[in-house]
């Protein structure tokens, strides 16, 4: 069953994906399923009735129930679905919430393992996939046993052994069915999740590369790659419209073979006089009808698969190894004197990305962090912001910051990044996250002192679309200006630049900088710098 | 989505044929649902009024298991046609789609979001598989079986086909009515939805920003806020699309309802035979099934014909147009006359002269933003000029096939591509040539000969990373090995370690070609034998 499923009972423990609403929704439902088969029987019983020319009010109750079915049908569908959808919303909230908490920890320097597009990508469409939990596994498979348990009984009351062929019709739809689905889909997913990535990664390479392969000439050539991936995955498509097929017509094989069992069972009931001949309508007709509560379960064994995938991708990021762990004791450094010696460091399942790096740096100096790419510049920057465990020595106040709380550290130390994150909002709330109670004034006078020419309502747009590169790195800087932390780090905060933009943001640094420390990743040596220190590649 | 766009068979010529195969398979289809509902009707009757024995019914019991095997077998056959159909459509649509994208040139492409485009393709028109499987055989069937089950009801009953012509038209008619309100809703709701869906990305993305400042904690709330407001705008699109599956299901099941209390009262009054009554009632439901399977399969065939809608906007817009002459010399000073460039309506370079002498290098400089890669995209021929001409030798680069001036040319962009391949074929693209020499011009060969695979070291992505300034002299010398007689470079040394730089800039200075290079760094300016400046006043 697929709560019990080790990733989803693993998501289980952080969010509840069901509720009362949900039970009530599965109620509904199951009510909503019921009416038409109760439609079916009680029609058939009616006009069966109606043939012996009973007086017309002995029909009453049953026409009142045949239109009572006929309302109730969409009427309960439709409550149910209400309350399902609203149900399943309110626990994805929870589920985000839960592992945006888990998050927490593990960012920035815990995540590496995940390429950034693909975190952002678990985080949300595998957490809107796990609404299917709700919707459309739990839900359907709840409604299935009780409408399916409720026609076996209404057939065994009839005649027992119309309940058993019942009970095996249904529980042949409801097994065998999904079975045959599952086997076919999980044999064309494995063939053809692979082909569809590989079709997407050759697509995106030849649409970014497309100017350059056209201009040396090998775009027809790369052409011929896309239409032989494209046509591996289209016949191995081709290939899954067999399962497909074999499980429809397995569905009314099934249907069919419940019918004439029925049939088999009935009519010689009824010369035996076992069986009133009113009910024998009701029970050939039932099995068209209450297939339909098993129906469903095709699509929700395939969501299951997918509902599994989805929780396993999430659980691998509750898995993820901190980057660096709370000290059980916090200590507190006296001032933001900074010593590195011998410091080396590594992320969670990665090679050593820095290794040995000495520098001191007294309150006020600033100096610049140098070396190739691939050094461990950055690292540091995150050991220094508490961010990264570490070998070696690395002291904030003449306390190691491993044994200070990573929160008191970033109260000493500011980190950026090398393109400083700009939310969604106005300038003034991208500036107010550095400082919550600053006044306008001071927000103004923060924009002033790194020279954006900025009205504090502009939005910005998604990822800061309507700035230049140069305003985002001013924001970020007006951020630090605010902030007042001692220490700043800066990871390449001019690359992406155009010189004279880069000068220009330099020598703003330069002014928000004075009379803090100040470590600085950079590719070429800045000259207003204290002192240079090279990084060497490990 | 449309319910029906025309644009999804024209460009899918497969899915024609199977849309005519698909309507006699249906057709067959109806016509064993009509003869099932007679046998099982009629097996009924006589056990029930004639006492009639198994013995008696057998041969109808026979038949009807015939029609069963029957039905499974076509919807075997129809289904399998359906995925098969599918598959080929999509790939139908996927390449000319790609084709075309590829044909809008470099100047397009380059203006793309890559990523998007390439999802489109892949997972965007995936997704059309629920519509060319399900919901066009779906369509088909709405229309063949209503009509003839329908027909089969008019031999029985008069009244119930009365009853069934005067609902189902009202079906497709509230289903138009429901799509308009809800689709004017979405669309108004649709940007609010958006921000919110949005809101949850920005912060997960912007986490290590929000830790820097100890405020990502702080956040919490705030994505369970815009999570329950999200939650209650979704709800109030959704209430409208279940109330269109309210109302489908109450027509349908209602009227279902309404022929069965007629039938029986008739039955009561003598007024009928229970044969007719029971045949009816057997396929009252049998109308309304297919009917309403269309909303299902809508909603799921949405989401690929959105993604068509995409395409086929992408499909509308017109290729450039390129000239047709043959290209007289590569080995010609190129000019710009009174060149002015623009993508849109703002002009980036206007009134823009300048010539580059043959077999030397001319740098272009100018402020950021001054268009210094517009003009390289116009000496490149990917952007035709608004106004004046851009010459090579004395010919106007409008009227020449753009194809063999690139025939002469390598490019190294900004960003240069690497293929998801080895490090040999992204040398090489297909060319059959030796890679040794340019290796050692671009100082390329101690690296790749550390590599433990060497030349056959996959790169790209998912392959080993390589630096800015090792991708950048891979472009070089790929650019290197086509002897190209023009050489134009886009900021080459940007970013770059100063090993690249002194490797890329020694091969510029030895290279006997015309050499163009956009500037960044002065390190280019010192081997620059002209100058064009973009964008200054002088």
């Amino acid at each position: 069953m697929i709560l019990h499923d080790p990733a989803v009972a693993r998501l289980r423990q952080i969010y509840r994906p069901a509720s009362g609403r949900l039970w009530l929704a599965a109620v509904l439902g199951a009510l909503a399923l019921g009416c038409s088969v109760g439609l079916i029987a009680a029609s058939a019983w009616l006009i069966s009735r109606a043939w012996e020319q009973p007086p017309i009010l002995f029909l009453q109750v049953a026409v009142v129930s045949v239109r009572a079915f006929g309302i109730g049908r969409g009427v309960f569908r439709y409550a149910e679905r209400l309350v399902s959808h609203q149900a399943a919303f309110r626990s994805l909230v929870d589920l985000r919430v839960a592992l945006y908490e888990r998050l927490i920890p593990l960012a920035p320097a815990g995540l590496p393992a995940f390429k950034r597009g693909d975190l952002l990508r678990r985080m949300v469409d595998d957490v809107e996939a796990m609404s299917d939990l709700s919707l459309r596994v739990m839900l359907p498979i709840f409604s299935a046993i009780l409408v399916g348990t409720g026609s076996v009984i209404l057939c065994a009351w009839l005649l027992p052994t119309a309940g058993a062929v019942m009970a095996v019709m249904l529980l042949l739809g409801g097994i065998a069915v999904p079975a045959v689905i599952i086997w076919s889909s999980g044999r064309g997913q494995a063939v053809q999740a692979p082909l569809q990535a590989e079709l997407s990664s050759e697509v995106l390479t030849a649409l970014h590369a497309g100017p350059e392969l056209m201009v040396l000439g090998a775009d027809d050539d790369y052409a011929r790659r896309i239409e032989d991936v494209d046509s591996r995955l289209t016949s191995a498509l081709r290939k899954t419209a067999v399962g497909s097929a074999l499980s429809s017509a397995l569905g009314i094989l099934i249907q069919g073979a419940a019918v004439l069992a029925m049939i088999l069972v009935a009519v010689p009931a009824v010369r035996d006089g076992d069986l009133s001949g009113v009910n024998l309508a009701v029970l050939v007709l039932l099995p068209l009808a209450a297939y339909e509560a098993v129906a469903v379960l095709a699509p929700s064994a395939l969501a299951a698969i997918r509902v599994r995938a989805a929780a396993g991708r999430l659980v691998e990021i509750l898995e993820a190894q901190p980057p660096v762990h709370e000290p059980q004791a916090p200590r507190s450094g006296e001032g933001t004197t900074i010593e590195v010696r011998d410091l080396s460091a590594q992320y969670p399942t990665g090679p050593v990305a820095v290794r040995d790096v000495t520098f001191d740096l007294a309150q006020g100096r600033r100096i610049g962090l140098v070396g190739e790419s691939g050094s461990g510049k950055s690292t540091v920057l995150n050991v220094l912001a508490a961010y990264l465990g570490y070998r070696g020595q690395a002291h904030l106040g003449a306390v190691e910051i491993a044994d200070q709380s990573g929160d008191h550290v970033r109260r000493q130390v500011l980190w950026t990044p090398q393109i400083p994150h700009v939310f969604d909002a106005d300038v003034a709330a991208n500036l107010r996250m550095a400082k919550p109670d600053a006044t306008d004034e001071e927000l103004q006078a923060a924009l002033d002192a790194v020279g954006l020419p900025l009205g504090l309502d502009r939005a910005v747009g998604q990822h800061g679309a309507t700035l230049s590169g140069g305003e985002r790195q001013r924001l970020g800087l007006a951020r630090a200006v605010l902030a007042e932390h001692p220490v700043l780090l800066l990871d390449e905060p001019t690359e992406h630049l155009d010189p004279p933009t880069a000068a220009g943001v330099l020598a703003t640094i330069e002014q928000v900088s004075a009379g803090r420390s100040l470590v600085v990743v950079t590719h070429r040596p800045i000259e207003w710098l204290d002192d240079h220190v090279e990084v060497r590649v490990p | 989505m449309r319910g029906f766009d025309r644009r999804l068979l024209t460009y899918a010529r497969s899915t024609r044929a199977f849309l005519i195969a698909s309507v006699a398979v249906q057709a067959f289809q109806a016509v064993l649902i009509v003869v099932q509902a007679l046998l099982i009707a009629t097996i009924i009757v006589q056990a029930f009024t004639e006492g009639a024995t198994l013995q008696d019914v057998m041969p109808r019991i026979v038949q009807l298991a015939v029609v069963f095997g029957l039905r499974a077998l076509t919807a075997f056959v129809a289904e399998w046609l359906a995925h098969r159909t599918a598959a080929t459509a999509m790939s139908e649509l996927r390449m000319v789609a790609w084709r075309h994208m590829m044909g809008m040139g470099p100047a397009w492409l380059a203006n793309q979001r890559t990523g998007e485009l390439a999802q489109l393709l892949v997972r965007g028109i995936g997704g059309l598989e629920a519509y060319y499987a399900r919901y066009l055989p779906q369509l088909v069937l709405a229309v063949v079986v209503p009509l003839i089950v329908g027909v089969a009801i008019l031999t029985q009953d008069l009244l119930a086909a009365v009853i069934v012509a005067l609902t189902v038209p009202l079906i497709p008619v509230f289903m138009i009515l429901v799509g308009w309100v809800s689709q004017s809703r979405v669309d108004r709701q649709w940007r609010w939805l958006s921000v919110l869906g949005n809101h949850f990305l920005d912060v997960v993305e912007g986490l290590p920003t929000l830790k820097a400042f100890n405020r990502a904690q702080h956040q919490v709330g705030q994505i369970r806020r815009v999570g329950d407001e999200h939650r209650h705008a979704t709800m109030g699109v959704l209430r409208i699309t279940f109330l269109s599956a309210l109302v489908l299901e109450l027509l349908s099941t209602l009227s279902v309802a309404l022929i069965a209390v007629s039938i029986g009262v008739r039955l009561v009054h003598g007024d009928m035979t229970l044969m007719a009554g029971l045949s009816v009632l057997i396929m009252a439901p049998e109308v309304y099934l297919p009917l309403r399977m269309v909303g299902q399969h809508f909603h799921a065939a949405a989401e690929g014909a959105d993604a068509a809608d995409r395409v086929f906007s992408i499909m509308a817009q017109e290729p450039p147009a390129t000239g047709t002459d043959e290209l007289v010399t590569a080995d010609a000073d190129l000019s710009l006359r009174d060149v002015t460039l623009a993508y849109g309506d703002e002009p980036v370079v206007t009134g823009l002269s300048a010539t580059i002498p043959a077999g030397r290098i001319t740098v272009i400089n100018g402020p950021s933003g001054a268009g210094k890669t517009t003009v390289l995209n116009a000496l490149l021929g990917f952007l035709p000029p608004r106004n004046g001409e851009v010459l090579i030798g004395g010919q106007d680069l409008a009227h020449v096939d753009v194809r063999q001036w690139w025939a002469h040319l390598a490019w190294v962009p900004q960003s240069p591509q690497l293929l998801p391949t080895t490090l040999r074929e992204n040398l090489t693209l297909g060319l059959d040539a030796d890679v040794r020499d340019v290796l050692a011009q671009t100082r390329l060969a101690p690296w790749v000969a550390q590599l433990p695979d060497g030349l056959d070291t996959v790169v790209g992505e998912g392959g080993r990373p390589v630096s800015v300034g090792q991708a950048r002299r891979i472009a070089l010398a790929r650019a290197l090995l086509r002897n190209a007689r023009v050489l134009m470079l886009d900021e080459p040394t940007a970013g770059v370690d100063p090993e690249s730089e002194a490797a890329i800039i020694d091969v510029l200075r030895e290279v006997d070609a015309t050499v163009v290079v956009v500037g960044h760094r002065s390190a280019i300016n010192a081997i620059a034998d002209h100058t064009v400046n973009v964008g200054v006043v002088v």
